[in-house]
This record gives C-alpha cells, structure tokens and sequence, in this order.
C-alpha cells in the first residue's frame, strides 16, 4: 500500500503547485499509514522534494516524454502505481494534471475525484471533501473501489515542510507508440506574464473601467503585487480582454489567496467562479454592488482615483519589506 | 461524419443551490435546468460541421426521463436524433462506462462535449470516454478543424495554447473558443416544430456500476460582513491585507 504523487516540474524547475501536493501526500499518507511515493518526469534535481516529505522518488525516465502528452504520461504513471502498489494517486489541477487525471483513472480502474480541497475525512471507506456547484456548494464523495485518482484543488491545502531522505528509483515504463498517435505541432506562451493558474494573487477588472484603453490600471497594479490579470465575463464579452483572462462559472476558476476586484459588480456567475479565493477585495463605485457582500474588504471609491494611488502606496510598502 | 455531442442536464447559472433531506440530496426544487453550458459550445460547433461538412448529430444524454426537456432543446437546436441512456448518472466513471458501451457499437468519428458540467464540476467523463473507447483525447479544445480523417485542434493551457494533431476518430473536451459565445445556437420555432418529429431513442442501461456515491452536501459557510474601509485611508487596507489576512 501507497500513497503516489505525480509530482509536475517545468523545465527542471517544481512549481509551489507540485509542493502542496506532496505535502497534502504526506497527511493523506500519514493518516492511510503507508508510504508517500513520489513520480517525476525526466529529472534528477529532485533534492526540493525530499523538504516535503517524500519517502521514496521514482524517476521516471524516456525521451519522448519530454513533451507533455496525456496519453503517456498516464500510461507511464499508471505503470509506476501498479509496481509500487499503490492505491491513492495524487495528481494537480493545472491544464496537464486534469487532462490527464481520467485517462489515468481508467487505466487503472479507479473511481476518480476533483476538485478536492481537504484530506480525506476517513480512509475506510475512503471519504473526501470536494467543490462543486462552481464553488456554490461541497460534496463528500466516498470511493469505494481499490484505487483512487485525486485531483487536489489549487491553494486548498497549503506547503508543509517535513524533511525526509527518500530513496530514489529510476523507472524505465513500456509505452506504445499509440501512445503519441497526438502530436503536438507548436506550443505558444505568454512569456513573461503570471498565469492565472500559478499565481498567488489575481487582480481583476469589469465593465467599471469603462474601456480597454484603461487596462494599465490593473496591469500597474498587478505588477506591483506580482499578480496575474483577469476579467470579468462582460469585458471578454466586448472585446476588451482576451477570453483566456475571463474568470467566473464559465470562465477560469480562481482560487488564489487573495482576488482583488475593481469595477466588477459582482453576478452570481461571476462570484461563483472566485469564490474559492481566500481573501477578496472589492473596489466600486457601488455600494450596492452585490460584490461588497462576498468579499472580506470593500473600497466604496472610483476606480481611477483609488487604484492609482493604492498602486504607489503598495509600492512604497514593497520597498520597505 | 458521425459525431456524437453528450450533454449534460444542469442547474441554470443562476440558481441558488440548495440540499435536502439532512443535506444528503441535491434539492432541485425551483431549479431550472439547462443544457450544460460547456456543452452548448460542442453542439454549436456540431451544428456547423452538420451544415458545412455534411455531418449528421446524434445528441446523448446519459439521465431519467425529467431531462428530456434538455434533449428535445438540443434536437430544436438542430441535431439529427438523441439518445437517452435511462439511469441516474451517479458519478463520471459510471456514465463514461455507459456511453462507451452505447458508443462502441456506433463507430463515431468525432465526440463532442464540455469539458466539465457546472453541477458537480467533475471534468471526468470525456477524458474517461475516450480512454475506454481507446480514442484520442483533447481536452480543454477552443477549436478545431477536421479534413477528411485529420484533426487538428487546439487546445488552452496554463498560460497560452498548444495546437495538436491527429487522426479521427478522436474526443475534444470543449468549453467557449470552441466557438464564440455570440456563435451559440438558441431553438427558433421551426426547430422546435421539427424537434417533436425527431426521433429520441431510450437505451437502458448496462451493467456497470458506478465508483463512488455522493454522501453528503455542504453549503458555503456565510461569510462575515465585508470590512468597508475609507478610500483615502488606503493604507489601512495595505495593513489589514498585511497583518490581518496575511496576503501581501
């Protein structure tokens, strides 16, 4: 019996994502009582894994999987769950981890969760807490079947620091060429630029900016906290922003730590998308913006004026740190 | 080119979600549903390979018979015929498992659907689907293009997109790009006049069970009252974010 984490890296190099997901690993493996195993891809500089509690890496190793393809990846995993025994499979909620999270989940025959934001509440029957209704509502899902594919929800359990000295295996999987039948012609990036995904704080903006030609506003501000950009769906909507920036039910999810909204009133599909933030701040003109009722602290105050001058004094404090 | 679109019968954006019977059912009362969102993006862009590429749509919906309603919307909007495979679709393995065993038979060359629903925000069956089928798989498609048995689709990730390329017949997980939301499809009344004499098939179900049950429910905790501070006491705000919420 195991405990595996698909422990993601890119370009060498683990995000925060990957971090909090061996550490949740950990928990989950300490309350099954069993090993925390951990799989990494193509790479040997996996000291920053052993801070968080791994008892043993699998380094995976083959060339071709040097691009990301679901289809192998999960090929390649499953092989690794199956030679360590393992019976809970822990994987992210970035674009990779939730594409391939269900191919895994058939290959292995395991009965599947998402969104998952808490480590299980029983082991037997194995009973985990999870988000759905667009975070309007939780659901306690109980997997009865041997194995057990766990996508944990961003920023939903936080980095826990245990320092072990794992094994290391190298582990050589047996994939088929149909596992590559996909092929990827190009990858294109926003160089440069948080990604909504990764980053810790979101700065959004809504129809209350009043145009595109506004956006700097948000981009200063943004910048200035290290933050990513989004939008609301109205803003998409019009053109102003791209679709990749629009954040709500049917748009991206956010749950950054901190979500800080200027100009957006606040629609039920909107607030339903960021509500997994944990800290939100609303800036409008509004009082009655039903935003003010979901969020931690509110600025009654123009847009134009308060931003601005919360962007300096933010600067100022960064200096200072 | 038969494709195939799986639709999911949800709760519209708008509704309150409620639970009932000690929390351990999902209460649809007053609850209008709708064609899943995400879904309603993968039968637009059916619609347009039906009329540009000859294409005939067959609509599924794995469910009891209160989301026929959906179906029938689905068939106004323009498919050919609809498919209910008539059981309570219990959780994201149990209905991929059923749609394959329906699917297998079929020999589809292209399976449409969202890449999640917004009830229970699984994003399980289309990726489920396509493994069981031994399919390809795209999920989080915001286009694609299909030529004679090519397919090149693209795909959204952390941070830009990927393009991809293979051979039908394959699965693309959609969500908006797939087309624009301007593009979605609404039923006219001669759709919905001819809806009624497309056929709806009831399938029943295999013997496949499902992985996992939803034991409980939980709403959101209230939350407590929104701190107003001055706008020309901005530093207040810095330190509360700072000492309080301990976020910057």
């Amino acid at each position: 019996m195991s405990v595996l984490v698909f422990a993601d890296h890119a370009e060498g190099k683990f995000k925060k994502i990957a971090l909090e997901l061996i550490s949740y690993g950990k928990s989950v493996a300490k309350k099954a009582q069993s090993k925390l195993i951990v799989a990494t891809i193509n790479t040997d500089d996996d000291q920053e894994l052993a801070q968080y509690g791994a008892d043993k890496i699998v380094q995976i190793k083959d060339e071709r999987l040097n691009n990301f393809s679901a289809k192998a990846f999960s090929d390649a995993l499953a092989q690794v769950a199956k030679q360590e025994n393992s019976d809970v499979i822990l994987i992210d909620s970035n674009s990779n981890g939730k594409y391939l999270a269900p191919l895994l989940a058939v290959e292995l025959n395991a009965g599947m969760a998402s969104n998952v934001i808490a480590v299980p509440e029983t082991i037997e029957p194995f009973v985990v807490k999870r988000m759905a209704f667009s975070s309007k509502g939780f659901v306690y899902s109980a997997i009865n079947s041997e194995k057990k594919v766990i996508c944990l929800a961003k920023n939903s359990f936080g980095l826990k620091e245990e320092k072990t000295n794992p094994e290391k295996i190298s582990f050589v999987p047996a994939l088929k060429d149909k596992d590559f039948d996909l092929k990827s012609i190009s990858v294109e990036k926003t160089s440069g630029k948080v990604t909504i995904a990764d980053a810790d704080i979101v700065v959004s903006g809504g129809r209350g900016l009043k145009g595109p030609e506004n956006w700097g506003l948000i981009e200063d501000l943004a910048e200035v906290l290290g933050a990513a950009t989004a939008c609301s769906k109205p803003v998409s909507d019009l053109g102003w922003r791209p679709h990749s920036e629009h954040v709500g039910q049917t748009g991206k999810p956010v749950s950054s730590n901190l979500y800080i909204a200027i100009g957006i009133s606040g629609a039920i599909q909107h607030l339903a998308g960021v509500n997994s933030s944990k800290v939100k701040v609303v800036i409008n003109t509004d009082p009655e913006a039903p935003f003010f009722k979901a969020a931690d602290y509110g600025i009654v105050g123009d847009a134009f004026e308060v931003v601005p001058k919360l962007t300096e004094k933010l600067k100022a404090f960064k200096s200072n740190q | 080119m038969k494709v195939l679109v799986c639709i999911s019968h949800v709760p519209d954006t708008t509704s309150k979600i409620n639970f009932s019977d000690n929390d351990t059912k999902f209460d649809a009362n007053g609850v209008q549903f709708v064609i899943n969102p995400y879904d309603e993006f993968a039968l637009t862009r059916a619609m347009w390979l039906k009329e540009k590429q000859g294409a005939t749509v067959t609509v599924l919906n794995v469910g009891n018979q209160t989301t026929e309603p959906t179906l029938r919307k689905a068939l106004a909007i323009g498919a050919d015929n609809a498919v209910r495979i008539n059981a309570e679709p219990t959780d994201g393995f149990f209905v991929a498992s059923q749609i394959s065993v329906y699917a297998k038979n079929e020999h589809y060359d292209l399976i449409l659907a969202g890449k999640e629903s917004i009830d229970y925000n699984g994003g399980m069956v289309p990726g489920m689907l396509a493994q069981m089928l031994d399919m390809d798989f795209v999920n989080a498609c915001i286009g694609f293009e299909v030529e004679g048995n090519s397919v090149k689709a693209i795909r959204e990730i952390d941070g830009g997109k990927e393009v991809l390329e293979a051979k039908l017949p394959i699965v693309l997980a959609g969500q908006k790009g797939m087309v624009e939301e301007k593009d979605l499809r609404i039923p006219n009344m001669r759709g919905i006049m001819m809806a009624r004499q497309k056929p709806l098939t009831v399938v029943e179900p295999s013997n496949e069970s499902a992985k996992s049950d939803s034991t409980k429910y939980e709403k959101p905790q209230q939350k407590s009252a929104c701190k107003i501070v001055d706008a020309d006491n901005l530093d207040e705000l810095i330190s509360l974010l700072h000492n309080e919420a301990k976020v910057i």
